[in-house]
């Protein structure tokens, strides 16, 4: 699973990208973040309020109950700010 | 139908206008909106991110929806990504239709839709050296519910 992090969320990850293997009880965006807030400090700071956080699954955006698996793309960013 | 950009360069409003009417008589407007980088509270330049490959799909979605609610004739979104400064150009959104209502009407909607649907992040600097992370306005998502 190849998972994205954009603007603060990356800053506070501390990275861009990572491919992630995460057990097969993972099976939703809002599990996704629970398991990925253990992997490390900085992404438990980027996930402290996962109010905050919005997520893609394969390029399009995605709720907390939307499944993920094993080959999709995942990313998680702030509410967008373009325009 | 839609002419989807993103880039860092700048773009010409009278090239792109033109653009929409070249080798056709069937429109009889073209509404416009040009987005621009303002100096709030000692802003000394805006740094666009944006996530590749899903912005474009975005946007085609977008403008592919203004289609479906307004007879367009055409349409070009130009959003530009990196380091703004006050003054510079971000965003262009072009609308051609026969009719001035719709050309009017899909380009609020497009901008509107836009600022809530599209995966782009903003960061502020400031000239003291403060840097900040836009955050979502509820107005804006109050403009995009009310299409």
């Amino acid at each position: 699973m190849k998972v994205l992090y954009f603007a603060w969320v990356r800053q506070k990850v501390g990275m861009a990208e990572e491919a992630v293997s995460p057990p097969d009880e993972v099976r939703n965006v809002a599990e996704l973040i629970t398991w990925l807030a253990a992997r490390s400090p900085g992404h438990a700071a980027a996930f402290a309020q996962p109010k905050q956080i919005r997520a893609a699954v394969n390029q399009e955006f995605a709720g907390p109950d939307a499944l993920v698996a094993a080959n999709d793309e995942i990313a998680f960013f702030p509410p967008v700010t373009g325009g | 139908m839609a002419r989807i950009v993103v880039q860092e360069a700048g773009f010409d409003v009278a090239a792109e206008t033109q653009a929409l009417q070249a080798g056709r008589t069937d429109v009889g407007g073209i509404a416009s909106f040009l987005g621009v980088c303002r100096a709030d509270d000692g802003l000394a330049a805006l740094v666009l991110e944006h996530y590749p490959g899903m912005t474009e799909r975005a946007l085609e979605g977008i403008a592919a929806e203004a289609a479906r609610r307004w007879p367009l004739t055409g349409c070009t979104i130009i959003h530009r990504i990196g380091r703004m400064v006050p003054g510079e150009p971000i965003v262009l959104v072009l609308t051609a239709s026969a009719h001035r209502s719709a050309a009017l009407e899909a380009c609020a909607f497009l901008i509107d839709w836009l600022k809530t649907g599209a995966p782009f992040w903003k960061r502020e600097e400031f000239a003291d050296g403060r840097e900040r992370w836009v955050e979502a306005r509820t107005e804006d998502e109050a403009a995009a519910q009310r299409w």
